[in-house]
């Protein structure tokens, strides 16, 4: 009898070529990812002559430089212009597949990927990205790799790696109305904290999770990476396989039955063990809004603005300080009722159109206070949003509408918030400086952005839900 | 490659926790080629808020202690370029980000994590002007009359030592990678992706 396994270990098995003595194991990769910003890689490829081993399993998509506005002129910005072109014409010389500006299909990697049905359950994903743990939604192994890792896996499609420690993030019950998978996420970081899962592979379980939409899978797996994980993973369900049918990558008719067999057999054996588990009331959870410049700074909206005082230590003391004096906050003052600057709406966490459809159901009918810039992660889902109406929505309360792409997540598209400027954001990260030099980020859910732009403040959504 | 064998020389100081790449270099340089030379981006805007940051663009000790889970946040391998071009051969801490470790050791700059208590030991070292010798083959640190040892794991460090090119390496197991392959495609011949219909216009 094989000993009981966990979908983590099912699948790196699956992929074990070999072994070195000390353990690390070279893995077969089944999909690659690209982008603009893999240009280092492909130089190296260059730098040695060496070729892409497999540009039917290799996949561009220009999303970190594109611009959020028009698409009908050329690209202002020379040296953005030049990366996007760059990605051309590497998949036009390896023969890959590319997603460009103009292609129906382009969007955020990271949501391009399940939408294209080129992420499935059971693969190895990996991408030039930290966020890579996103398509650990559908059950695949997909982790985030730098550009020395880029160039191994375009020259060999494989990638030598230490096995990581198994984690089990189990949520009970269920999410309250009004929470979602971003407060829930925010909500096990602050538990476990930024590095609580460095050196781990988590998998997340139990009956809240399994409530999830995949919309919403992919938003907890997104932020593995904030809590110090390489990869977040969800075991393969009737959800999953119902949101991958009939997806242009995915296998059609009785080659897509057969892989579903395949795929229920993924789910963690029921006596498998875990180094670490790590259990959580759903029903606990509340909106949450981070207050800092790193990920373990996230508290419960209707919480007070952490006073240094209270801190443990010398060390954390003058962190806290630091953060504060950078996010320019009042300790013990209520975070709700924080103003804001402005709001952006997105990113590969909450960018899909569900994200879209929470901020909408808020925003229907109202004016924001504050400017905004609403940015869909992908071109089918700013058609989808368009055909229900979506737009409208949103600029009819005074939000803009922007192309896809990665835009003011990271700001390097031409989109940034500007120095001491407060953002509420959807995004990932809340780090000094990532929004633009000197940008305050505060992160939070779609359903929290959309209710702080109408507030201007910082909001507990559950008093700004329609009835 | 650079071969890594022993760093040592006075050590720059950066307690804080969580010190993401995106402080290392700011995503807007990230669009520069490599031969521009990326120390001038390392913390760029921490050291323009902060004119007593203890690292600049050059004349950098060789070696950094920092504090825990350093390197934290974007997969950006120019967080380690831009170390190592600024003259960073070593970081010790109490804890790296994964993907940031695994960029350094491709990049020979050694990333070295000890307990938290023997981190402040050497940060008070450190500040004191006292060297620390970063020995990898002996997989000791030491600082005064204080001396760590510190693990790797054997293939990290062998990458180090001998400056090795990984994707050499792994080619020169080609035949046991194409059995991989053949024998994948029957256990698993959905894993290919669907071939793309002609798009139409
Ligand atoms: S949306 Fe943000 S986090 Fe996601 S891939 Fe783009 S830049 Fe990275």
């Amino acid at each position: 009898m094989i000993a009981p396994r966990t979908l983590f270990d099912k699948i790196w098995d699956a992929h074990a070529i070999l072994a070195a003595p000390d353990g690390t194991t070279l893995l077969w990769i089944d999909r690659h990812l690209v982008h603009e910003g893999s240009f280092h890689a492909f130089a190296m490829l260059d730098r040695d002559a060496r070729q892409v081993a497999r540009p039917d399993l290799t996949f561009g998509v220009a999303d970190h430089y594109v611009p959020s506005h028009s698409r009908a002129l050329p690209v202002a910005d020379p040296e953005a212009a030049g990366l996007i072109a760059r990605l051309a014409a590497n998949a036009a010389r390896h023969g890959f597949d590319h997603m460009g500006m103009d292609d129906p299909r382009q969007g955020i990697v990271h949501v391009v990927g399940p939408e294209q049905g080129i992420t499935l359950p059971g693969l190895t994903l990996v991408c030039g990205d930290s966020h890579t743990a996103t398509h650990g939604a559908l059950g695949a192994l997909a982790f985030g790799i730098g550009a020395s890792e880029v160039a191994h896996v375009l020259a060999t499609q494989t990638l030598w790696q230490a096995r990581p420690k198994r984690m089990r993030i189990s949520i009970d019950g269920r999410l309250a109305a009004q929470v979602s998978a971003k407060d829930l996420i925010l909500a096990i970081i602050a538990r476990i904290g930024a590095s609580g899962a460095v050196g781990f592979a988590i998998e997340f379980a139990g009956p809240a999770v399994r409530a999830l939409s995949m919309e919403a899978r992919m938003t907890l797996c997104n932020m593995a990476i904030e809590a110090g994980s390489r990869t977040g993973m969800i075991a393969p369900d009737d959800t999953t396989f119902a949101w991958i049918a009939g997806r242009a990558r995915a296998p059609h008719r009785a080659a897509f039955d057969a892989a579903v067999a395949d795929w229920r057999a993924l789910a963690t054996d029921p006596a498998a063990m875990f180094d670490r588990e790590v259990r959580l009331d759903g029903a606990s959870v509340a909106p949450m809004v981070t207050w800092g410049t790193t990920l373990d700074t996230a508290l419960p909206v209707d919480a007070r603005v952490p006073d240094p005082a209270d801190a443990p230590d010398a060390a954390s003391r003058q962190r806290m300080a630091e953060q504060l004096a950078y996010m320019d906050l009042i300790p013990g003052a209520p975070l709700a009722g924080t103003k804001i600057d402005q709001v952006f709406i997105g990113s590969c966490t909450n960018g899909r159109i569900e994200d879209l459809r929470a901020a909408a159901a808020i925003l229907r009918g109202r004016r924001a206070a504050v400017p905004g810039r609403v940015v869909p992660g992908s071109v089918p889902i700013q058609r989808a949003a368009e055909a229900e109406g979506l737009d409208r929505v949103f600029i009819d309360s005074g939000l803009t509408w922007g192309e896809p792409g990665c835009s003011m997540c990271t700001g390097i598209n031409g989109d940034y918030v500007a120095p001491g400027a407060r953002c509420a954001a959807t995004s990932n990260r809340n780090f000094a400086g990532r929004q633009g030099q000197g940008a305050r980020t505060h992160l939070m859910s779609p359903a929290m952005a959309a209710a702080a732009a109408i507030a201007g403040a910082l909001v507990d959504p559950r008093q700004e839900a329609h009835p | 490659m650079t071969q890594v064998a022993i760093v040592t020389g006075p050590a720059a100081v950066l307690a804080q926790a969580n010190i993401d790449t995106d402080q290392i270099i700011p995503a807007r340089f990230l669009r520069k080629p490599r031969a521009a030379g990326y120390n001038n981006f390392l913390f760029h805007d921490v050291r323009a808020a902060d004119p007593a940051f203890p690292l600049g663009p050059e004349g950098n000790p060789p070696i950094l202690i920092a504090g825990a889970n350093f390197g934290c946040g974007s997969s950006r391998e120019g967080a380690v370029y831009a170390l190592t071009d600024a003259g960073v051969r070593a970081v010790i801490a109490p804890g790296f980000g994964d993907i940031f470790a695994g960029n350094a050791s491709k990049n020979g700059l050694l990333t070295v994590a000890l307990p938290e208590a023997e981190i402040a030991v050497l940060m008070d070292a450190a500040r004191a002007g006292l060297p620390v010798t970063v020995d990898l083959p002996n997989q000791e640190l030491r600082a005064g009359n204080q001396v760590f040892r510190f693990d790797i794991d054997p293939f990290r460090k062998r990458r180090l030592a001998e400056g090795l090119d990984d994707i050499g390496l792994t080619l020169a197991h080609a035949a046991e990678i194409a059995a991989f392959v053949a024998r994948d495609r029957t256990t698993r011949p959905w894993s290919a992706p669907t071939p793309l219909l002609p798009r139409a216009g």
